[in-house]
């Protein structure tokens, strides 16, 4: 392997000239007349290196406009020039290169209509060989460019070569990046393994072609286990790769070894937090049936990461069977929570819980818990969610919504409110019960009393 | 070991300090007393290999080859002949006459080396050196260090015409050691005298550089009046018929270039204009010359000719070359004495003829037309509705019209100019290193870059990139068919000037001046340029003309300033005593 940024170039005569001068300087206090002119052919040297450094620079520029605008041509023509900056006599300059030569590049070399596989490949394979540090990165990259292609082994034998990449004390520093390299080899030995799974599925046990795919099956995830399993142990977010290598522990009965990964993924304080992980261990344990407290204790993590996950319904109504009322005052928390977000406002589940559940909290003589929770959402709900304007709204598209918001309202903000005065006018055949109940709940529990 | 005798080498043994040298199998020599092998290694010699039997017979110290790269013997300031050769045959065929060659920047350059002690002399500055280090008898042991067998200073003898007669060297045997650690960065070069040049600090020697390979164009073409401004020389230069970047490709192919020379000959910015101008005056008065022909009125140099050549290239019209004359007449830079350089006189200072030639046509501009963003407009109007009413007339110049075409033509010129400097490339074909150490590393690199480029140059547009330009003193063609590039200069100054007993003036009888209060400090500009200050039109116009000459706005500005300062010298010193009076009336 050649490398280019290694051999470090000696310096370079500006800087040679700026060490000397300010030794002067920092000598004493006097004054040398000659110092000046010293200083200003320090300064008309910089200035010869101006015009190629603003050529690179402008050309760079323009090249980034050009990609902006979709003109691949023209990105390929300034490229042509600003190659040369590999070439700069300013080694900060010359080191930084090759990357951005190497994104904007592919990208020109993705979508340019005259471009091919073939010429992405050469261009990648003299990317990788400029510098030690760019070698996994673009070899990476370079793999999956090729699965978007549908080149599966092209990919594979890629990331082959990446693995087996040494390069002294640089490859120690790299170890991230190997470890990404292998597993997304993993990755793509899961996918045949998963392939093989589906075709082993449709044959017989009988047959005398399932003994030989299911050998073959386990060939293949002992070896994907074993590059995955490396790079899920450093702290990151690896979700493909946890989610397929738990699921092949879990195909070959290992539960103990899943849950521990899980576990491991979504507990590890070393870990950025990660919703998926969580969600991920909630679904094992669903299906290992785990005990419910078990399922709340991990939802209760995801409900202070992300409160308006899908997942949260069923965080209600796990919290719901509890006997516990700390966790029926959870779940009112979590209603109201998910109502928070603005993407939630028209989820019609969760206006009947909410309905649902004010009521009865009422009924139980809780008036304090809603009041708690209701104290930082009284300035903004009413606008919010009870405008005039969604009145009119949501008794137009959805007449069952309208009403159980209007329940609400009516519960939290009395009877004068905006939202349950123009829903309790309205006049409808079918809902007639439903509104007559509706006001009467309303009168009895409403929390402003008129 | 092979036992074969190397009396070639006269250097001591840095173990036993003997001079009893064998040479080893693989040609490298070892002391016969102590068995200490060197990294020096016996040179092959191969005269059969040299192409050029000229140079050959002029140069007998050719025949020495260095281990590093092998090549030639030859010191910087044959580079740089090499060079100014290059430019000159490049001037020569754009029409330049060869006496220029032959005659001036010969004498220039042999002037030159002379002044600065370099051949031509008594006492040659590489002689003394050499002397004076034999004396030290420092033996050292790089490859570097040996220079035996230098005989002849290859001078000279590029200029083929001219008779070479080189200063023999009174060369010594002994070493001379001029560096310490062979092959790092800086303490090596391909020429033999690179390191030391590099160092050489004279006072009172101007030293070559290759943008002063330009001011001796310069000079030469100032010498013999041809019609080359020092602004059409540089854009020569920045479009490429004259070499000037990446000039050391075309050095012999023996002649090896690297390590210091590096510094001293790779060049990776454009010339600027004042750089090259002080050089020219600073190169001048260092070569003592005499006063240069007088600039007369039938030079192409003079202000009349040369604001005529202008007001055709930006498009306006003839007739404005009348006032230009009576500007020229008034302020009397149209005299010889004022015009022709004379690097002796007190206080060396040349003119700067293309930028004068412009600041007079700027000044012009303003007597007729203020360029205070209104009486320019109004009188467009006037213009634009007696164009219409009298359309087989002889049209009156409508300053709108002339600013809408100019505007156009100058932002397409400038954006291609733009995009042509952006994608220029630099880089030599022959990279340049700056030690044996960077070598590969260096042509390496140069050949990933190649191969990349070749890849991307099939993904560019097919349509062919714009041939090579034509050298023309002109950037513009103007004509009447192409409604996009009006050709103006034709019209009229009717309905701006108006008869006044016998004679014309202007309608206009307001001007301002661009600079108020020159800089008295010893700053050395006399006045600033702060766009913002002046009026759209004003800035239009000295935008214009400066990319045109491809100077800076505020150079051009001063220009300006000071053609003011001649004409309106009675105003400035009332103005000394009155200050703060914006307007003046015109004196006329």
């Amino acid at each position: 392997m050649t490398d280019m940024s290694d051999f470090s170039e000696l310096m370079r005569p500006s800087t040679e000239g700026d060490r000397m001068e300010t030794c002067v300087l920092s000598g004493t206090g006097m004054h040398f007349p000659w110092l000046q002119k010293y200083l200003n052919s320090v300064l008309t040297e910089r200035k010869k290196e101006k015009a190629f450094a603003q050529t690179t620079t402008e050309c760079l520029s323009l090249m980034q406009q050009a990609l902006l605008k979709h003109q691949w041509q023209q990105a390929a023509g300034y490229m042509h020039s600003y190659l040369q900056v590999l070439e700069d006599w300013d080694v900060i300059k010359r080191q930084a290169a090759p990357e951005i030569i190497w994104k904007l590049g592919s990208e020109i070399l993705f979508y340019h209509p005259k471009s091919s596989v073939e010429t992405f490949n050469t261009f990648a394979d003299r990317m990788k060989n400029i510098g030690v540090m760019n070698y996994l990165k673009i070899s990476l990259q370079h793999a999956l460019y090729l699965l978007h292609h549908g080149m599966l082994e092209d990919a594979s034998r890629n990331l082959h070569q990446a693995e087996t990449w040494r390069y002294g004390d640089k490859s120690s520093s790299q170890e991230v990046l190997i470890n990404l390299v292998q597993a997304y080899k993993g990755l793509l030995q899961y996918y045949t393994w998963s392939k093989k799974k589906m075709e082993l599925s449709q044959l017989d046990e009988e047959d005398y072609a399932y003994n030989t795919a299911s050998q073959s099956m386990l060939n293949h995830s002992w070896k994907t286990s074993i590059n995955l399993c490396a790079l899920i142990q450093i702290p990151g977010v690896w979700d493909p790769f946890v989610k397929s290598y738990v699921e092949m522990l879990d195909f070959y009965g290992d539960r103990d070894g899943a849950r521990e990964v899980l576990t491991n993924y979504a507990y590890d304080d070393k870990f950025p937090s990660n919703p998926n992980a969580h969600v991920y261990l909630y679904n094992f344990l669903k299906k290992e049936k785990a005990p419910r407290e078990k399922l709340i204790s991990v939802l209760k993590i995801l409900y202070q990461i992300v409160p308006s996950h899908k997942l949260m319904f069923e965080f209600y109504r796990l919290l719901r069977k509890s006997e516990k009322e700390e966790d029926q005052k959870l779940g009112l928390e979590v209603l109201f929570g998910v109502l928070d977000f603005a993407g939630c406002t028209r989820n019609i589940t969760a206006w009947k819980y909410l309905a649902k559940h004010l009521r009865q909290t009422l009924a139980g003589n809780r008036l304090a818990w809603i009041q708690e929770l209701w104290d930082s959402r009284k300035n903004w709900w009413p606008n919010f969610h009870f405008s005039f304007f969604w009145a009119k709204s949501d008794w137009k598209e959805e007449k069952t919504l309208a009403c159980e918001k209007a329940l609400v309202a009516g519960i939290l903000l009395g009877k004068g409110c905006r939202y349950f005065r123009y829903i309790s006018k309205q006049d409808h055949q079918v809902l007639k019960k439903k509104m007559k109940r509706m006001k009467k709940s309303v009168k009895k529990f409403s929390i402003v009393k008129p | 070991m092979d036992l074969e005798e190397a009396k070639e080498l006269k250097e001591r043994c840095t173990q036993c300090a003997a001079v009893s040298w064998g040479v080893t199998d693989e040609g490298k020599y070892y002391c016969t007393s102590c068995h200490n092998v060197t990294e020096r290694s016996k040179e092959v010699v191969d005269t059969a290999a040299i192409p050029n039997t000229k140079i050959q017979a002029i140069s007998r110290g050719l025949k020495r080859k260095r281990k590093l790269e092998k090549g030639w013997d030859w010191y910087v300031c044959e580079g740089f002949q090499l060079i100014l050769c290059q430019q000159v045959e490049a001037l020569k065929t754009l029409g330049v006459g060869p006496e220029l060659k032959n005659d001036v920047l010969h004498s220039f350059w042999k002037r030159y080396l002379q002044k600065s002690k370099q051949a031509y002399c008594k006492n040659p500055i590489r002689t003394r050196r050499r002397k004076t280090t034999a004396l030290e008898d420092t033996p050292s042991h790089s490859d570097w260090d040996s220079e035996p067998e230098l005989i002849s200073d290859f001078i000279c003898s590029s200029f083929a015409e001219s008779e070479a007669e080189s200063q023999p060297d009174l060369h010594t045997q002994k070493p001379f050691p001029i560096i310490k650690a062979p092959n790092s960065a800086y303490t090596c070069s391909g020429s033999l005298d690179g390191v030391e040049y590099s160092q050489r600090k004279e006072k009172g020697i101007v030293k070559m550089t290759v943008p002063r390979t330009l001011a001796f164009c310069y000079l030469s073409l100032l010498w013999q009046r041809e019609a080359i401004t020092l602004s059409d020389l540089l854009r020569f230069v920045e479009e490429g018929h004259i070499p000037y970047i990446n000039t050391f490709e075309h050095f012999p192919e023996e002649m090896k270039l690297y390590g210091r020379d590096k510094l001293i000959f790779a060049i990776e910015s454009w010339p600027i204009y004042e750089d090259i101008y002080k050089n020219t005056i600073e190169l001048a008065t260092f070569l003592d010359l005499p006063r240069f022909p007088d600039i007369t009125k039938d030079c192409y140099l003079h202000p009349d000719i040369l604001c005529m050549k202008y007001l055709m290239e930006v498009n306006l019209p003839d007739e404005m070359h009348n006032l230009t004359c009576q500007v020229v007449k008034m302020t009397g830079i149209g005299e010889a004495d004022f015009l022709t350089f004379d690097p002796i006189a007190k206080k060396a200072k040349t003119v700067k003829y293309d930028v004068q030639a412009i600041a007079i046509i700027i000044v012009v501009l303003k007597l007729l037309f203020l360029l205070n963003d209104n009486l320019e407009w109004s009188l467009s109007d006037i213009a634009e509705k007696y164009n219409e009413k009298n359309k087989k007339d002889k049209p009156w110049f409508d300053f709108r019209k002339w600013y809408q075409v100019m505007k156009k033509s100058i932002d397409e010129k400038k954006q291609k100019w733009e995009e042509a400097r952006a994608k220029y490339l630099w880089k030599s074909e022959k990279p340049l290193y700056l030690s044996s150490y960077n070598r590969p590393v260096v042509y390496k690199r140069r050949e990933v870059v190649v191969n990349l480029q070749k890849q991307f140059s099939t993904l560019i547009d097919s349509t062919p990139v714009a041939e090579k330009q034509n050298p023309s003193s002109f950037q513009f063609n103007w004509t009447e068919e192409n409604p996009n590039r009006t050709c103006f200069h034709g019209h009229s100054l009717q309905g701006i000037l108006k008869k006044k007993g016998q004679s014309l003036t202007t309608m206009n009888s307001l001007y301002w001046l661009s600079t108020q209060k020159f800089c008295k400090s010893h700053c050395k500009h006399v006045t600033t340029y702060e766009e913002s200050y002046f009026s759209q039109s004003y800035q239009f116009v000295i935008s214009l003309f400066s990319f045109l000459l491809r100077i800076k706005t505020s150079s051009l500005h001063e220009e300006v300033s000071l053609i003011e300062k001649r004409i309106f010298k009675a105003k400035y010193n009332q103005s000394k005593k009155k200050p703060s009076k914006k307007k003046i009336r015109k004196v006329k």
